[in-house]
């Protein structure tokens, strides 16, 4: 393993995730592979030279997949959401983060506890689940404010044998949705058995989703969590 | 204290422009509490001029990270201790 350099990133694909969330899929020479849940450095750079730097989880498996949220008074995600064309490059440093991954390897139950777009790196765990071929029982609860927020819709709509999605509205809820919308709460978690818990939001989310997971009697050891800024920027 | 933090994983990035091993999977020692955990676990202010990372437990200072135009300067004072899992001998 050797110290880290940034290496140039082409991108070749955008998918439109919401009106304010693109997936940007990058071609990286060299890139060495990654684990679900790490993340990238990304840097760009101004003709002037000026630089600015920000971390992304990758959003699949291979390669370098991200899905960016546009933050309106942001420095960097709205040239990668609304300005980057397929052609155009930046750079990347990674991956990094060896805490908040999932191993294929490990049989324990999984589950997944998303606020907005912390549902990236849970995301790149579930498609590595697949792409892995594993049986490991996997549940995700996915908290956001209203259907418009979802990301990856159309593929959580139809999960993978054992895995249990369940969507959790806390603003505006779809018709003919039985729970009414509202914050995530202990019944939205429960019941479960014992699972590794991976919880990735905004950091009041992930300070009320562990609180919840303690009450609910999950070991403090096999919660992790990854919390992003209030912006995401 | 402002509640605008994120976790020692955002330290990952930055540390491995340093250190060959992933830094955030050390378990380390708060000086002030003597609480250990995963340095992912720590909380850090990244609104500071550089990194600030702070106990989960007592909210001390385990360590600060600043790069600078050439260098990096990493101020350990409120760490005890890192253990830093590494492969096997002969691995």
């Amino acid at each position: 393993m050797a110290r880290l350099t940034w290496r140039p990133a082409r991108l070749v694909k955008v998918r439109e995730e919401t009106a304010s969330a693109r997936t940007l899929v990058f071609d990286v020479p060299g890139w060495p592979g990654h684990l679900p849940g790490q993340h990238v450095d990304v840097r760009l750079t101004a003709d002037d030279g000026y630089t600015a730097r920000r971390s992304y989880s990758l959003a699949g498996p291979d390669g370098v997949e991200l899905t960016v949220q546009r933050v309106d008074d942001g420095e960097v995600s709205p040239y990668l959401t609304e300005v980057m064309r397929p052609g155009d490059e930046l750079e990347v440093r990674g991956p990094v983060g060896g805490w908040f991954v999932w191993r294929p390897a490990n049989p324990a139950p999984v589950l997944l506890v998303a606020g907005g777009a912390g549902v990236v790196p849970l995301m790149a765990m579930l498609r590595a689940r697949r792409a892995s071929r594993s049986a490991t029982p996997f549940r995700l609860v996915y908290s956001v404010r209203s259907p418009e927020q979802l990301y990856y819709a159309d593929e959580l709509a139809a999960p993978d044998p054992g895995v249990d999605v369940s969507v959790v509205y806390t603003r505006t809820a779809p018709d003919g949705e039985a729970r009414p919308a509202g914050r995530l709460t202990a019944a939205d978690l429960g019941p479960s058995g014992e699972a590794d818990c991976y919880v990735c939001g905004p950091t009041g989310f992930v300070e009320a989703a562990a609180g919840l997971l303690l009450e609910l009697g999950h070991d403090p050891a096999r919660v992790r969590t990854e919390r992003f800024g209030p912006t995401g920027e | 204290m402002s509640a605008d933090y994120l976790d020692g994983n955002a330290l990952a990035g930055p540390f491995a422009e340093i250190f060959a091993a992933d830094v955030t999977v050390a378990v380390g020692r708060c000086a002030s509490c003597g609480l250990t955990g995963p340095v992912a676990g720590l909380r850090v202010y990244a609104q500071a001029p550089g990194l600030v990372a702070r106990c989960p437990g007592c909210e001390e200072v385990v360590l600060r990270l600043v790069r600078g135009p050439d260098a990096a300067w990493l101020d350990l004072r409120g760490t005890i201790s890192l253990r830093i899992p590494l492969p096997g001998a002969g691995a």
